[in-house]
């Protein structure tokens, strides 16, 4: 599908419609909405409901009971999860979160506006769950569940990357990511999910990662990388899988084995820890960092989580250690704990290298890779030619879910400083807590919903854009495998010029290693600055 | 239509006391059982309300976090936007709810030609909501003047600070004017603003008729009606005291404002205006964000059915012996 050219896309109209949006249809426009799950994809992981059914269809092929379901479903959440009751019942539509969200400010659908995203879903909680909603009605702002509804509940839902911008805004901390997470556990249960979030599950449930990458897959593609990297820097990595009695497991996201750049950021990471002489393993059950079941039901975000603890007690390693993810770390910080914990079969997590505590993780027992190498520099353990990077002029994008769903600004940054001389932050309130999604996180980075994702990702490539003209940057950091994923068609479209990085693919192309042979490319295997002719 | 819903409600409420008060001569509904009922409505149903919630799991540690986390000694962290110990988390509530610290963040996008998109920052809603709020809380407050007799020193204190300026007699009250102001500027930018319209509902306009009727009827009765303020004291304090007395010739104006502010109470429970309340409870914002260091539990964790190593080693042993990779059973 041919997407508008982007000065067609940039016309955006922001005057909502005359009738009230009750009263407006929603229309199912091409290019915004994802295609429907398989039924095998949910069959695999015993979903309720699989079936063939198609989004564009009149019919969805609904169980016949599928009001009670939603309702019945609805209720049981909003007696299990404070935070779904509280915030259907407090929002006061101040319309302080409207202009907040990404999808909103790119496309203009009033419907994206965080607060009617909410509206979609609170109307109909009012309607069964609420007094005033049942005898009052549509005055009450409740309504009754209608395929059309339940149609645009879906529709909004799949417009929504839990990217928690709006929550940052509301007075209350309304998080219309909950409600959207909510959203979609109740449209799960009339199996009405979407092929690329499904897809990815079924792939995780058998294989261990969303790319369904078998064993001996990984295994090959990491021989690649290690070839590569001898033929870049004349040293042969030697990286162990499923080794038994290794100090660390390191887990990091499947995107990162498999698709540029962010291989280039899993070969950064082998480089480091080989570097280091870590006492470390990968594993190809736990060969998953990311959770995309946090993208249909919290039970089964849990489900597929397990393998990660479940692994570190079979390879009885001291502690885990966790790559450059975006959800990944929503997932591991807010989540994984209170799912499986207490974790005590592992031990606080200390740097072999630096000695370091890391106290902030004592409980659950995994660092974020960034917190461990800004550790390594700050207590020079690593030497760097800063200059390989010249080439580069760098700005970072904070991750929504490291930003809003954990607080992680300072070590990804700290360690870019360290490792290249250009850095150029974005302006101040589209960076940090403020960011910008990249359009296409929590599973909407599928191609049929292309226009979607170029909408919500104009905010953060407008910014890029920004620091592109202004200082001339044409690289963009961040650590995240949905980031590297979405990133680079997102710039291709609204900033051309402009390219996507891990962060520790730039570590290790600045990393002077014991041993190397003069470098004359970087992972990627193009000429470091002033390498070019040779 | 919820404007005009809610605008006629109020206007309603008003018909009805004109027909109880000064028609069916219904002094002692409307100047105590009325009342009476709704401070007990209000004080019930705000308690339910708490408790319902109250009762309700926080499964998950969610805080939304606005500052950067706790990890290294070395990192400068915001231990207010991003709180990770209890204290931490009591001063972020504060700056919630004293001074509305997530609203000071707002900005508005802005779209131009290029495309250009900028984020100024706006505090008009701040700046209108703080006003609102604390001119409400400060005139609430003056009212107990009508339920202690002696009138105690600091409500006397808050009158003549507010009254500070001297203009007018009876002295104009600097609240009374802001508060006007306040209800009238939110009113309008409900109005003005497309967006802020179009996600307007009835039960949004509503409670401004209504304050807004609140604040002019009190405006009225103090500055342009005769009222006999002997009188509604003797009435305030009849129900303080549970000796209820209907003193006669209190002017139907007092009577309007009485039963919309006994509508409001009776509304609160059950309606937004619970966000006073329910801000306290927001997950985003009281809990701690040490999920790392301190294992959250969730009340109704169960446990769930998983895909075992012993599984996938079963899946795919031959392909895992094949390329070298270590296995369980040979
Ligand atoms: C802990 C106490 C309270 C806090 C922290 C609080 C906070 C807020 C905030 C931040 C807003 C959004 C901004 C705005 O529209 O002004 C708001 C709106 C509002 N509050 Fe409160 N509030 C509290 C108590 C109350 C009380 C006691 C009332 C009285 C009835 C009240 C009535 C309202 C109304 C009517 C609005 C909506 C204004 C509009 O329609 O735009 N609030 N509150
Ligand atoms: S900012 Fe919060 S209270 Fe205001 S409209 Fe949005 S969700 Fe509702
Ligand atoms: S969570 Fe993000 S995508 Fe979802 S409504 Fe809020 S701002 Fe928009």
């Amino acid at each position: 599908m041919a997407n508008p050219k982007p000065e067609e896309l940039a016309k955006i109209d922001y005057q909502p419609p005359k009738t009230g949006w009750m009263d407006t249809p929603t229309v199912f426009k091409p290019g915004i909405f994802p295609y429907a799950c398989k039924p095998k994809s949910l069959e695999t992981v015993g979903f309720p409901n699989p079936r063939q059914w198609s989004v564009k269809d009149e019919d969805w092929k609904l169980p016949p009971n599928w009001q009670e379901i939603f309702i019945e479903g609805l209720r049981e959440r909003v007696s299990k999860y404070r935070s779904f009751r509280l915030f259907l019942d407090i929002c006061v539509r101040c319309g302080a979160c409207a202009d907040k969200c990404h999808f909103f400010i790119g496309g203009g659908d009033p419907k994206n506006m965080p607060v009617l995203r909410g509206e979609l879903l609170r109307s109909v909680y009012r309607k069964y769950c609420t007094t005033t909603g049942r005898i009052m009605g549509k005055i009450a702002g409740a309504r009754d569940l209608t395929t059309d509804v339940l149609k645009e509940i879906w529709y909004y839902a799949f417009q929504c990357t839990e990217c928690r911008r709006c929550s940052l805004f509301c007075p209350y901390g309304i998080d219309t990511a909950e409600i959207t997470i909510l959203a979609r556990e109740l449209l799960n249960l009339l199996g009405l999910n979407i092929e690329w979030i499904a897809g990815p599950v079924a792939n995780c449930w058998l294989t261990g990662n969303h790319l369904g990458l078998q064993p001996h897959t990984i295994k090959d593609a990491f021989d690649m990388f290690c070839d590569d990297i001898e033929t870049i820097t004349g040293i042969r990595v030697t990286p162990t899988f499923n080794r038994k009695g290794a100090e660390i497991l390191f887990v990091i996201p499947s995107g990162s084995m498999f698709a540029d750049p962010g291989t280039f950021t899993c070969m950064g990471e082998l480089l480091l820890l080989h570097e280091l002489g870590l006492d470390y393993t990968w594993s190809t059950f736990a060969s998953e960092g990311g959770d995309f079941g946090f993208f249909t039901t919290n039970e089964m975000a849990k489900r597929l989580h397990a393998k990660i603890y479940e692994e570190a007690k079979r390879l009885k390693v001291k502690w885990i250690m966790g790559g450059e993810c975006g959800h990944m770390w929503r997932v591991w910080h807010q989540y994984h704990n209170t799912w499986y914990g207490p974790v005590d079969f592992l031990e606080e997590p200390v740097s072999p290298i630096t000695g370091t505590k890391f106290e902030n993780a004592k409980s659950n027992k995994t660092i974020h890779i960034c917190e461990f190498t800004a550790d390594l520099i700050k207590h020079g353990k690593l030497n760097f030619d800063k200059s390989r990077n010249d080439n580069l002029i760098v700005t970072f994008h904070d991750s929504c879910n490291v930003s809003r769903g954990m607080g992680m600004f300072e070590e990804p940054r700290y360690i870019i400083q360290n490792v290249c001389n250009n850095f150029y932050e974005m302006p101040p309130q589209t960076i940090r807590e403020q960011t910008f999604c990249c359009g296409s996180g929590a599973g909407l980075n599928a191609s049929e919903n292309m226009e979607s994702r170029l909408r919500g990702g104009l905010p953060r490539a407008n910014a890029v854009k920004y620091v592109a003209k202004k200082y001339g940057v044409n690289m963009l950091a961040c650590i995240c495998a949905i980031d590297r994923a979405a990133l680079p068609p997102l710039m291709d479209y609204w900033v051309p010029g402009v390219r996507v990085t891990g962060v520790h693919e730039m570590v290790a192309n600045a990393l002077i290693c014991k041993g190397e042979k003069k470098r004359t490319t970087n992972l990627r295997g193009e000429p470091l600055p002033g390498m070019e002719g040779e | 239509m919820g404007i005009i819903f809610s605008f006629f409600a109020v206007i309603a409420l008003i018909v009805i006391v004109f027909i109880g008060v000064q028609g069916a001569n219904l002094h002692y509904l409307f100047g105590v059982v009325i009342p009476y009922a709704a401070f007990f409505i209000f004080l019930l149903g705000v308690i339910y309300r708490v408790l319902q919630w109250g009762r309700i799991p926080v499964p998950f540690r969610i805080p939304t976090t606005a500052g950067q986390q706790k990890s290294h000694p070395w990192i400068k962290t915001n231990p207010i936007d991003n709180p990770f110990t209890a204290t931490g988390v009591f001063i972020r509530m504060a700056f919630e709810v004293l001074l509305f610290r997530s609203l000071f963040r707002n900005t508005k996008a802005e779209l131009r030609d290029g495309p250009i998109l900028s984020y100024g920052s706006t505090k008009w809603l701040w700046l209108g909501g703080l006003a609102f709020h604390y001119t409400f809380l400060i005139i609430l407050t003056r009212h107990l003047r009508f339920f202690f007799e002696p009138i105690p020193g600091v409500i006397k204190i808050i009158e003549s600070l507010d009254g500070f300026f001297q203009v007018g007699a009876p002295v104009l009250y600097l609240t009374d004017l802001i508060f006007i102001a306040a209800v009238t500027f939110l009113f309008l930018r409900r109005v003005v603003i497309p967006q802020v319209r179009y996600i307007s509902l009835a039960q949004d306009y509503f409670p401004l008729f209504l304050i807004f009727s609140i604040g002019l009827t009190g405006v009225l009765m103090r500055y342009f009606l005769k009222t006999d303020v002997v009188g509604i004291k003797e009435l305030t304090m009849g129900l303080v005291t549970f000796k209820p007395v209907v003193p006669k010739d209190i002017n139907i104006i007092f009577y309007i404002h009485l039963f919309l502010v006994s509508t409001l109470f009776i509304y609160f429970p059950m309606s937004k205006l619970m966000h006073m309340a329910g801000v306290f409870l927001s997950p985003t914002r009281n809990l701690a964000n040490n999920n790392r260091a301190e294992m959250h539990v969730n009340p109704w964790n169960y446990p769930v059915k998983v895909h075992t190593y012993e599984e996938y080693e079963n899946d795919f042993r031959d392909k895992m012996k094949a390329a070298g990779l270590p296995v369980e059973k040979e």
